[in-house]
């Protein structure tokens, strides 16, 4: 039996990004918040110290900051014709584990989705016509517009100091910014990172052709910043070891470095690691959560009653519970009924590397989010018609750390191996950059989450099965962005260049991103989605699920920044509306 | 001025001589040659000595010695794997080994039940045995050119295994060698930062600020690896990032 413990009023199950600022702020208004994270305690200090900090086998390769598949993974099958089989080691995509979550070793790229990706059904519907919408497309509107969630990326981007150069304020156009950005109440917090001679080049080339290449907003920060939870994030001294490392100058912001010394100031606030929630406890009309069960690393069951339940894990654990629990009727795509596990996305990258003979570039000289970007061709920001696909992506000449292990471009017909090979990356490896294409990718019918009928995880617990793979759209969309990329990097004058558009069968061996959304998708019709406009549980409405798992579909930008907005919005549901009368918000 | 700085005044000397090299190599590699590198004999902790022999005869195929430095034999790969797989990797610490096990599709990437361990265990007495039946000899007694096409069968799914696919063991076997020729030489490959040296990588970074402004301008750094920092072998600014030492090129 459980040992049930004393009842809290409010519950977070996941540490990272969003349940931080989640647990911070109710804390402080007041309510006695226990957070329970599966893995370990970690900071900046002794985790992410130097010298070990630089070490590209242990991060990169060998997953240090990674979840240990050994307890927990998923099941793939690029469709259900096949039988899924778990990932069994990481590859296409690479969660995190324990506090800070995957915000540790992101990379920091920090976008604002745009008003369209919020509205990406109805405005395809009213510019192109239903004849323009993609085969089995459920891609659909939010249920809040960017309008509504602007103050919320304003609030989530000066907790994170982001650094950047802001396009649009209040709909006045600046010059050197986004233009194509939403309207932003104000400019970034801080000013944008310096220039790599790679997006040096990249804005040059992209401005002779008309393009409005900006600074891409990073969260490793241009300079020191002390923000609203009294917490100083330090500036990037450019080293390079950023996506999927800790920063050891505590300069990349994430929840170590901008919540978690203020967090763990809360008298209010109680943390316990190693803390395995394996089900959200319903009653019996299973209208409400009453508790979660949880078990510790002795194996010890426990229960702990709550009065609001705030899912806040990575996309997969948020579904998972959410299936396990009994919240939400699950996604069937056959009868296609349920919400649960539908609009399960994720994202098509694709790029051009430039070779050159006599230009070094040094690229190890680098942070997550230093990059010149143009968005021309994001979202509906040119004229889809005739084209054949919905969507878009940013354009980044990125220069995000080239470490060799991982980074070592050769030219296309380079052999694998040999004496050829070495010469080539000898060569090139610091002669090279790339141009990356962060392609968008629409939610389809098949694709989708559910319960594996038999892998289990440590606990016995069947582990969650994806079904997923890219569809005409985005191969489509990935051919003729990756084109477009191609005549700004011919511009450049690279001596040879590999044009790599995503048009394969999905793959989950090779990394892509750690940009997995939906699966609890939000919405303003409970046939459709799994949580409201607040990311309130329409079924189970002292729940709220809060992550990239609400998103109905991916945009063509990295997802944290918009993580943050509406982690913000639904606090500001939870804390001026659901507090004082708790039940399904309209 | 102390032993390390020594030996950084006779490189850049050395570098100043040949400095009409070329552009193409970085300075650093210039300064390495194919066997300049010590050997020292390794305690090996998994693999046998026939194993020892294959690896040494393989990782030099797929990353030759030639005249921009050491490969990968030189550069102390095997024991890099034999370290790697007596590890947590080998044994797939962080993998997910729960059954049932079938091939699955290219897509769902690894699906084998043995460990790390096991595939080069049972990989190589395969291929060693085959070489006998065809060519009288196991792999590292023959000809390169002999090797060279046994690797290729293998790349390419055309020499028959049975306890693994052919290109699942020629994928492992050449990702853990790129591992350990560009890993920190604290793992122990990259000896002597060769594979940093040939790429003009610097290892653990420095405090870069002062310098990614400095467009196109080669950045030529003796490489620092963790070990150099722990022997305080490098200076430290106060974040405890290495100051860099600079190679000077005249050409």
């Amino acid at each position: 039996m459980p040992t049930k413990l004393k009842p809290v009023d409010a519950v977070v199950v996941g540490v990272g990004l969003s349940g931080t600022i989640l647990a911070k702020e109710l804390a402080e208004a007041g309510l006695h918040v226990v957070g329970l994270e599966r893995g370990r305690w970690r900071d900046t200090d002794p985790d992410f110290a130097m010298p070990h900090a630089h070490d590209e086998l242990r991060y990169v390769k060998r997953h240090e900051l990674m979840q240990d598949l050994s307890r927990e993974t998923i099941t793939f099958r690029n469709n259900a014709a096949e039988t899924a089989l778990p990932m069994r080691q990481l590859g296409s995509f690479r969660p995190g584990e324990g506090v800070g979550g995957a915000a540790v070793h992101w990379g920091g790229l920090t976008w604002r989705f745009l008003p369209w990706d919020f509205e990406t059904r109805s405005r395809t519907l009213a510019r192109y016509g239903s004849e323009h919408w993609p085969a089995e497309c459920t891609s659909q509107d939010w249920g809040v517009t960017y309008d509504e969630l602007e103050p919320h990326f304003d609030r989530f981007e000066y907790l994170y100091g982001i650094s950047g150069k802001a396009g649009n304020v209040k709909g006045k156009i600046i010059p050197g910014g986004n233009p194509f950005e939403g309207p932003r109440s104000r400019d970034y917090p801080n000013p944008p990172l310096k220039t790599s001679y790679a997006g040096a080049l990249f804005k040059d080339a992209a401005q002779k052709m008309g393009y409005h290449p900006f600074p891409t907003p990073s969260a490793a920060l241009s300079q020191p910043y002390t923000n609203e939870y009294g917490a100083t994030i330090n500036g990037c001294v450019y080293c390079g070891y950023c996506q999927f490392f800790g920063c050891e100058m505590g300069a990349k912001a994430s929840p170590q470095t901008a919540v978690l010394p203020n967090l763990m100031k809360q008298s209010r606030f109680e943390l316990r690691t190693h803390a395995n929630v394996v089900k959200v406890n319903l009653d019996s009309a299973k209208k409400r959560a009453v508790s979660v069960t949880y078990i510790d690393s002795r194996g010890r069951e426990f229960e702990q009653p709550a009065d609001l339940v705030l899912l806040t894990s990575y996309v997969f654990n948020n579904v998972r519970l959410m299936l396990v629990s009994g919240i939400g009727k699950p996604y069937d795509p056959v009868a296609n009924t349920g919400v649960v596990g539908r609009n399960y996305a994720y994202q098509t990258p694709s790029g051009v590397t430039l070779f050159f003979e006599d230009k070094v570039f040094n690229q190890f000289m680098a942070a997550g989010g230093l990059g010149m970007t143009i968005d021309e061709f994001n979202g509906d920001n040119f004229d889809h018609a005739g084209l054949g696909f919905i969507g878009g992506g940013f354009f980044q000449a990125a220069t995000s750390g080239s470490r060799p292990i991982e980074v070592r471009p050769v030219p296309r017909g380079t052999p694998r191996w040999g004496a050829e090979w070495k010469r080539a990356v000898a060569k090139y490896f610091n002669r090279s950059f790339g141009i990356a294409i962060q392609g968008a990718c629409q939610s389809y019918r098949g694709n989708h989450l559910d319960l594996d009928p038999s892998y289990r995880d440590s606990y016995g617990l069947p582990l969650l099965r994806m079904t997923f793979d890219r569809r005409e759209n985005e191969h489509k969309m990935s051919v003729w962005l990756t084109n477009k990329a191609a005549e700004i990097a011919k511009a450049i004058g690279p001596s040879k260049m590999n044009v790599t558009p995503r048009t394969e069968k999905y793959t989950i061996v090779p990394y892509q991103s750690t940009h997995n959304t939906g699966g609890a998708a939000m919405g303003a019709d409970p046939a459709t989605s799994a949580v409201n406009k607040y990311l309130q549980s329409w079924d189970v409405p002292n729940v709220f699920v809060v992550g990239a798992s609400a998103f109905p579909q991916n945009g063509g930008y990295n997802p944290t920044g918009t993580v943050g907005a509406l982690t913000f919005h639904a606090l500001a549901a939870i804390k001026t509306r659901y507090l004082k009368r708790p039940g399904l918000l309209a | 001025m102390d032993e390390s700085q020594r030996s950084d005044e006779g490189r850049r000397r050395f570098l100043k001589s040949v400095g009409a090299l070329g552009a193409a190599i970085p300075a650093a590699a210039a300064a390495q040659h194919a066997g300049h590198v010590a050997v020292k004999a390794e305690k090996y902790m998994f693999l046998a000595p026939a194993e020892v022999a294959f690896l040494d005869a393989a990782v030099a195929r797929l990353i030759p010695a030639d005249d921009l430095g050491p490969g990968a034999k030189e550069a102390g790969v095997t024991y890099f794997i034999d370290q790697q797989l007596f590890g947590g990797w080998g044994a797939m610490a962080k993998m997910y080994r729960q059954g049932p096990h079938t091939e699955g599709t290219p897509q769902q990437g690894y699906q084998s039940p043995l460990t790390p361990q096991e595939v080069y265990r049972a990989a190589i007495a395969e291929v060693n045995a085959a070489c006998a039946k065809q060519y009288g000899k196991s792999f590292d007694k023959l000809a390169t050119a002999q090797q060279d096409e046994v690797l290729h069968a293998l790349d390419e799914g055309r020499f028959p295994l049975d306890a693994v696919p052919p290109r699942f063991f020629f994928n492992m076997l050449l990702d853990n060698t790129v591992e350990g020729f560009f890993s920190d030489p604290i793992y122990g490959g990259n000896r002597e930062k060769v594979g940093w040296k040939l790429v003009g990588f610097p290892g653990v970074a420095a405090a870069y600020t002062a310098h990614v402004e400095k467009h196109g301008v080669p950045y030529d750094a003796l490489p620092v690896s963790i070990e150099d920092i722990l022997q305080g072998k490098s200076a430290l600014d106060e974040h405890g990032h290495p100051k860099h030492v600079l190679l000077v090129r005249k050409d």
